[in-house]
């Protein structure tokens, strides 16, 4: 499960102090020393993170056998993956615009809680187990819930007898439910921040003035939080986009670019199949390097009034 | 509408209380009735009405066969919950602090690559680690210990976070500069002042850690090894009651220790301020 990105405001705070001119005053040998302390990292990120994006990436552009090929990409022609892209943009834009505007008015409800209290411990920690941790197990939550044998299940069929219930759940569409429930959460945690930079100053400001709160809301708080806003609701869209273990726990055919990725990859078999996985995958890098590029124009647009 | 008239009073953001629990309350229903789903599914019998049968099955010996996988799964994820945590805090940890003390114009670049995974999801990642696998395998054996250091990647930019938020409140460098002047070398300022001070950020970042790796599934199942999710979802097809009392469990644990996390950080220095 992705989670993304509330790691970004750690630069934030970061950059923020500002660096101190390098003062090193070590010894030859010291220095020395401290790169070296520097290479295991590097290796490691290198072998298990460059390497493995770079062979993602540059696989479409190759046969099994290695040689250059742009055929991989033939599969973009192909009903079945445009059907499924479209499955995916579709899933991903609906579970963001909803996510997004349930997870601010979660946001402006807990405006008026407590900041250190025991409401906002149990709203973050909650919000992370949906957001992040959740995956699979989101899943079964909602077979269990809205399965065929499911707890709404159960009540329909009871009310309405036998078999009058038939389960959404393993359908694409069906997946809108299960995905808010990380969507939302996600929501939450990533447009709190931006919630909590709302000056109480400026509510006074348009109450002397003599502003009503739907002045307020109108004319300042709608106006600072609307770029905070539109990024996190890109963020949700690439999550969603990205996401595949809670479709692949539900859903056994494909319906999802993730779903594709997964079954070309291990499709390895199927000559002439098995580098699509390369080519879906570089297209989905594509999406989510111009989605994270808006997200972060739109959150340091949104940074300029946390600052003042 | 009557609500912001009726308290036309305030001004400002916040919610009136009423409005404010109005909307959490509504909130706390939807989010707990799948959780409540999960507890009220483990007491049902296959052929209606309700029973503790299923909880027993996980004892009987008979049936022990059937969730081998699951509970192969789990002893492998507790493995690779010790070697990924043992991979954050021995790689990325000491890097940033050495970064912090040494290089601090490496600092972009530290939290470039610990950001990547954020961009470069894991279901794209997932496709190169195929090919890297076959040879990890080769030096390594295919073992499901050597997914750690995939997961590793994958955990990175939840890692990152808090420790960068800790380094970036106390202040590394003077620290360090303080202790040179009184004759540490660098090994005793690691051990003795820095580590003491990022105490938080680190217990943050393990407990994480171990968060994504019991909720990994996608390189867990590209790669076709037996972890926790994947033996979650084998079992599922045979026995949905067991797979989601483990799945209910499991969440309930990932509450508890992202809970604590939420408690550990909200407890500020004050010295600070």
């Amino acid at each position: 499960m992705t989670s993304l990105a509330q790691s970004r405001g750690a630069g934030e705070t970061l950059r923020r102090r500002g660096a101190p001119a390098d003062r090193r005053a070590g010894s030859g040998a010291g220095v020395a020393a401290g790169w070296i302390g520097l290479v295991p990292f590097g290796v490691y990120a290198l072998l298990f993170l460059a390497i493995p994006a770079v062979l993602a990436i540059a696989s479409g552009f190759f046969t099994v056998n290695g040689q250059f090929t742009l055929a991989n990409f033939d599969t973009f022609a192909d009903p079945t993956t445009q059907k499924d892209i479209i499955g995916s943009v579709g899933l991903s834009a609906v579970t963001a615009v909803v996510g997004a505007i349930a997870g601010a008015i979660i946001c402006y409800a807990l405006l008026s809680m407590r900041p250190d209290g025991w409401i906002r411990t149990i709203v973050d920690s909650a919000s992370s187990v949906f957001a992040q941790f959740g995956g699979v197990m989101l899943a079964f939550a909602f077979i269990a819930t809205m399965g065929n044998t499911g707890l709404i299940g159960i009540i329909i069929n009871g009310l309405f007898g036998d078999n009058a219930y038939t389960s959404p759940l393993y359908t694409v569409p069906g997946l809108v439910p299960v995905y808010l429930f990380f969507q939302i959460p996600l929501m939450v945690l990533t447009f709190m921040p931006a919630m909590e930079a709302l000056k109480p100053a400026w509510g006074e400001a348009v109450a002397t003035l003599g502003g009503t709160r739907r002045t307020y809301w109108w004319r300042v708080g709608i106006p600072v939080l609307a770029p905070a806003f539109f990024g996190c609701t890109i963020l949700l869209f690439a999550n969603s986009f990205s996401s595949f273990a809670t479709a692949a726990a539900l859903i056994s055919q494909g319906g999802l670019i993730s779903l594709d990725i997964f079954r070309a990859s291990t499709s390895e078999t199927v000559i002439g199949h098995a580098n699509e996985a390369g080519s879906l995958a570089l297209a989905m890098v594509v999406v989510m390097v111009v989605l994270m590029s808006a997200y972060g124009a739109l959150q340091r647009r949104a940074a300029k009034w946390g600052d003042r | 509408m009557t609500a912001a008239r009726s308290s036309s009073a305030r001004f400002g953001a916040a919610p009136s209380k009423a409005t404010a629990r109005l909307i959490l309350v509504i909130t706390a229903i939807l989010f707990l009735l799948p959780i409540v789903a999960m507890g009220i599914f483990t007491f049902r019998a296959n052929g209606g009405g309700y029973t503790v049968g299923h909880y027993l099955d996980l004892f009987n010996p008979a049936l022990e066969f059937n969730y081998d996988v699951l509970f192969q799964g789990i002893q492998n994820s507790l493995i690779l919950c010790v070697i990924t945590a043992a991979i954050i805090l021995l790689l990325m940890v000491p890097t940033m602090v050495l970064i912090e003390m040494r290089y601090p114009k490496l600092r972009r670049i530290m939290e470039f690559i610990c950001l990547v995974p954020v961009t470069i999801p894991t279901i794209v990642l997932v496709v190169g680690l195929v090919p890297t696998y076959s040879v990890v395998a080769q030096l390594l054996g295919s073992d499901a210990w050597t997914l750690a250091f995939a997961i590793g990647v994958i955990a990175l930019p939840y890692a990152y976070r808090p420790v960068a938020v800790n380094i970036a409140a106390v202040d590394v460098r003077t620290l360090t500069e303080a202790a040179r002047s009184l004759g540490a070398g660098y090994l005793s300022i690691m051990w003795r002042v820095i580590l003491p001070n990022l105490r938080r950020g680190i217990i943050a970042a393990a407990f994480i850690t171990i968060t994504v790796v019991l909720g990994e599934y996608t390189i867990a199942t590209f790669l076709g090894r037996t972890t926790f999710q994947t033996g979650l979802v084998q079992v599922e097809h045979g026995d949905p009651y067991v797979a989601i009392i483990f799945a209910l469990l499991a969440l309930l644990f990932g509450f508890v220790i992202l809970l604590i996390i939420g408690r550990v950080g909200s407890i500020r220095p004050k010295n600070k301020d």
